[in-house]
């Protein structure tokens, strides 16, 4: 890296020098405004088209993403996003649309949008679908909602508690804390699964919703989850599944037959749109056809062979500005379509295989929470390293150093120094060899020489970050 | 069985990797699903290889009318501008999209340092000294800035001054469901404003298009002891006075017109600026400067204990995304155009729109409804009903206004930007004349 390349944008910036010019205006000339409501000055960097190229490609440089590196990072489901459906969705036909034209001019649009809910309501069993959520945390807070107005709509006003394990995410009390639930948190028992006897005492007829992430966040199956769900129905509450994990599960099993009465997917992960450094991201709301009269607007259908958006009676409304992020829709539809149904329960399939083959091979030098087969992500602690005060941070700052992305840290918060490593199926068998060897190569490392962890990274860009100082002395701008 | 590409196992692999694991079968590996309800039947049909992919979506995307053959007047929230080749070349370097949100700020400094850029970018388009990394689209940002002021001044009364895209009020409504929050609509600034406001919020131009008065609406803001909230659109700021310049408190817009295809209303981003003091409550990501070990200058996200990771059901908001690709393109759109370019793009976006209404104003039956200045859209009315009109104009191979005969008698939300013609704002001008004359 040259250090040319950190110099920001307006420090580059020399007067008159340009990037692009606008044609003039090819009208007569109108009045303006009075020019007391008009801007006299703005100060944006000024700069050549190469330098702007320039800068962009070398930052780029500076980043590990899944085109460059094994990115394991653990709930996440940093799989290959396939080149075709970047293709595909910048097609004119796609991205030169207008989202208020007439129906009749985004027939095309309003079909692809139609069958991805349908591939959806196939996939988890849950039938009634919309595509609006624009982010995992968007489809969670949606179906948080559809729970409180089924039950106000039943006159179950009293209905207000939402019970969540405790190795959810945190979206997930965020969400319902948002959506005006009293949050009640239930224990996780020894091997990872929901504790039937906590559940018990906490579980009463003011459930209004049970949210749990299937498999959990410890890349677990909970071989409960029938009599949780139906413990559940007996109190009168809804069972939401997070479908963060949903790549562990399709084709092997559908929510619906679970006892699952809501979920959402993110079409980030399971369904391989691009995760674009932090979005944009896609969580669409899949629920029982019991339930689908609330779900967010628009919904697609068929009126006698033309395609049309709506908005259903009992709806919770709109929660964005139009239909979703349509952009991330066509990609998604794309990777389901290439797949088929054969193809995507070989992709759960792998992603299991490739997650229970490192955690074989890893579990004499780091330890497990739980020694049970994992899904399609294990969940290691570096509770031994951290007797040599190597900390799970260390471990992961140093896989850096060999090229490999680190995985998920100190989630879940109920595993000690957890390191959470989700392979996917994208990745050959030759990559995990790699990944478990320098795994291994590290333990070593923590026994002769830890300071090399400790201080690590060495090879990256800059070395460790002083966090608390961004934290403290907030600079948040040039 | 040969393999998918995206997926690398071969037959042999799989072989030798159970064998590792120490079973026989991959069911033994999923022992803990319930049996009688493993491989359900997936009614998706065979997948398609890429060639088949490619046609089967491209046979899709052609039953969308082609706009390249259309002229296009509609904005109302989505704006369709010219994407500077610089901004589309960038994108598509999978080290930019193919990565994740920057957790490991050693192995992210591409994404953290262009997103410290967006933030520097846009709070000086939006003339505010912080800018957070982005939230879903204007808005979801709209609608949390409302709870952010509640939260603030501890109060819950949202004042939403005439006139507001229905939809933005529509989105609010669906965030403070279940809140004890109320919103209170005013018609004029001037009128005697309630008592207890947390926030009194406006659109900047507003739904119509019209420029209000912010000098008028920030000092009955501050005399009301709330917080003022513009709701902007950015294309506008190059032209406009910026709202950092009114002193208002908190701005949030729809980013989508610096640079980001119009995609049928998505993948967009929303815009949130606000001042130093408030940031502890802001909601979503937001990437600081700091040192590494050696002093060197890097980037990292920071201020996390406002977080839904960390603070779980008493966080500021549930936002994880940040909408970061989407800041990309907007950050690149800004250094691209420079401050002469984003000048003129507002100033055409005028001459143009107002080119139009002058040229309608011409028309006999023809009423601007506008009675205030306005940007780049406004309203008119004639004497058919807008869905007529716009039916005729389409078989013209014309994009008409939006219909908003539900607020204004048959009225129509039109709208110019620098990508519409002499000869396309012409011809829609005699287009309605002609159908005006058919129909008298």
């Amino acid at each position: 890296m040259n250090n040319r390349d950190r110099i920001l944008l307006m420090d580059r910036s020399i007067p008159t020098r340009k990037a692009f010019n606008f044609p003039s205006s090819d009208v007569p000339k109108q009045k303006l405004p009075n020019k007391n409501i008009l801007r006299k000055k703005i100060s944006l960097p000024e700069i050549s088209q190469l330098e702007i190229i320039r800068y962009f490609t070398n930052l780029s440089r500076l980043n590990f993403s899944i085109d460059s590196n094994f990115y394991p990072l653990g709930s996440c489901t940093m799989k290959y996003n396939p080149k075709i459906n970047e293709e595909i969705a910048s097609f004119s036909g796609f991205q030169n649309i207008h989202p208020l034209q007439d129906s009749k001019s985004t027939q095309g649009a309003i079909k692809l949008i139609k069958l991805l809910q349908e591939f959806l309501g196939e996939i988890t069993g849950l039938k009634g679908v919309s595509l609006a959520p624009l982010a995992g945390a968007q489809g969670e807070y949606s179906g948080l909602l559809i729970a409180r107005k089924f039950h106000s709509s039943n006159n179950n006003n009293k209905k207000n508690i939402a019970i969540i394990p405790d190795s959810a995410h945190g979206t997930n009390p965020a969400s319902a804390a948002m959506a005006g639930f009293d949050v009640m948190t239930v224990k996780s028992d020894n091997s990872g699964n929901v504790d039937i006897e906590d559940l018990k005492k906490i579980i009463n007829e003011k459930i209004a919703v049970f949210m749990i992430t299937i498999p959990s966040t410890l890349g677990l199956f909970e071989p409960n989850i029938l009599k949780i769900t139906s413990m559940v129905h007996k109190y009168g509450g809804l069972v939401y599944a997070d479908g963060a994990n949903l790549n562990a599960l399709l084709g092997l099993i559908k929510l619906n037959d679970l006892g699952v009465d809501i979920c959402h997917s993110n079409l980030h992960k399971t369904f391989s749109t691009p995760h674009g450094g932090g979005g944009p991201g896609s969580g669409p709301v899949m629920v029982t056809e019991d339930l689908s009269d609330f779900l967010p607007s628009p919904i697609a259908k068929v009126n006698k062979a033309s395609y049309e958006l709506f908005t259903p009676n009992n709806s919770i409304g709109k929660i964005n500005g139009f239909h979703g992020s349509f952009g991330i829709l066509v990609r998604a539809y794309s990777y389901i379509k290439s797949l088929g149904s054969e193809g995507l329960k070989q992709v759960s399939k792998n992603a299991i295989i490739n997650a229970n083959y490192i955690q074989s091979q890893l579990k004499n030098e780091y330890s497990l929470y739980s020694d049970r087969y994992c899904m399609h992500e294990t969940v290691l602690s570096a509770s031994k390293q951290k007797n040599k005060a190597i900390k799970g941070l260390d471990i992961a700052k140093r896989l850096l150093d060999y090229g490999i992305h680190a995985p998920t840290m100190y989630f879940p918060q109920i595993v000690d120094e957890a390191l959470m490593i989700e392979p996917t199926e994208s990745e050959s068998k030759e990559t995990i060899d790699n990944f478990i060897e320098t795994m291994k190569n590290i333990n070593d490392e923590i026994s002769n020489s830890p300071e090399i962890v400790k201080s690590s990274p060495h090879n990256l860009p800059v070395k460790r970050l002083d966090e608390a100082k961004a934290a403290r002395n907030p600079i948040l701008k040039r | 069985m040969s393999n998918h590409p995206y997926i690398p196992n071969t037959d042999k692999d799989i072989n030798q990797m159970l064998s590792v694991i120490g079973v026989e079968s991959f069911e033994k590996l999923i022992s803990d699903l319930p049996k009688h309800l493993l491989f359900p039947k997936l009614n998706i049909g065979n997948g398609l290889t890429e060639p088949e992919l490619y046609n089967h979506l491209n046979i899709i995307s052609k039953e969308n009318f082609n706009l390249d053959e259309y002229s296009l007047f509609l904005g109302a929230g989505s704006y369709k501008h010219y994407i500077p080749a610089t901004v589309n070349s960038i994108l598509q370097r999978g080290d930019f999209a193919t990565a994740y949100t920057p957790y490991q700020p050693e192995a992210a400094q591409g994404t953290l340092q262009s997103g410290f850029e967006f933030q520097s970018l846009v709070s000086r388009l939006m003339g505010m000294e912080v800018t957070n990394a982005g939230m879903y689209d204007g808005p979801t940002a709209f609608a949390e800035a409302c709870l952010m002021a509640c939260r603030i001044t501890k109060k819950n009364k949202i004042g939403l001054v005439n006139f507001f895209n229905p939809t933005i009020i529509e989105v609010l409504k669906s965030y403070i469901a279940y809140k004890e929050i109320e919103i209170i609509e005013i018609k004029e600034p001037k009128e005697k404003i309630p008592e207890d406001l947390a926030c009194l919020c406006i659109q900047y131009p507003n739904f119509f298009g019209s420029i209000p008065n912010l000098d008028e609406f920030v000092n009955i803001s501050k005399s009301s002891d709330c917080l003022s909230i513009v709701h902007t659109n950015p294309i506008s700021l190059g032209f406009l006075k910026s709202p950092g310049e009114y002193g208002v408190d908190i701005v949030t817009a729809e980013g989508q017109p610096l640079g980001v295809p119009i995609s049928y209303g998505g993948p967009y981003i929303g815009l949130f600026s606000c001042n130093q003091t408030h940031i502890r409550q802001m909601p979503g990501r937001i990437i600081g400067q700091t040192t590494d070990i050696d002093g060197k200058i890097a980037y990292t996200l920071t201020l996390q204990t406002r977080e839904q990771h960390i603070r779980r059901e008493r966080a500021t908001s549930n936002i994880c995304t940040s909408t970061q690709l989407i800041g990309l393109m907007v950050t690149i759109y800004l250094a691209t155009l420079g401050p002469d370019g984003i000048k003129d793009v507002g100033n055409l976006c005028y001459q143009k729109s107002h080119y139009l209404a002058n040229s309608l104003r011409n028309i006999k039956g023809v009423i601007i409804e506008n009675k205030n200045e306005f940007f780049n859209e406004f309203v008119f009315s004639t004497p058919l009903r807008p869905s007529f009109l716009n039916e005729k104009l389409l078989q013209k191979k014309i994009i008409g206004g939006l219909d908003i005969s539900n607020i204004i008698n048959n009225g129509i939300l039109i709208c110019c930007t620098e990508m519409n013609t002499k000869q396309q704002i012409d011809s829609l001008v005699s287009s309605i004349q002609e159908i005006l004359n058919d129909n008298e």
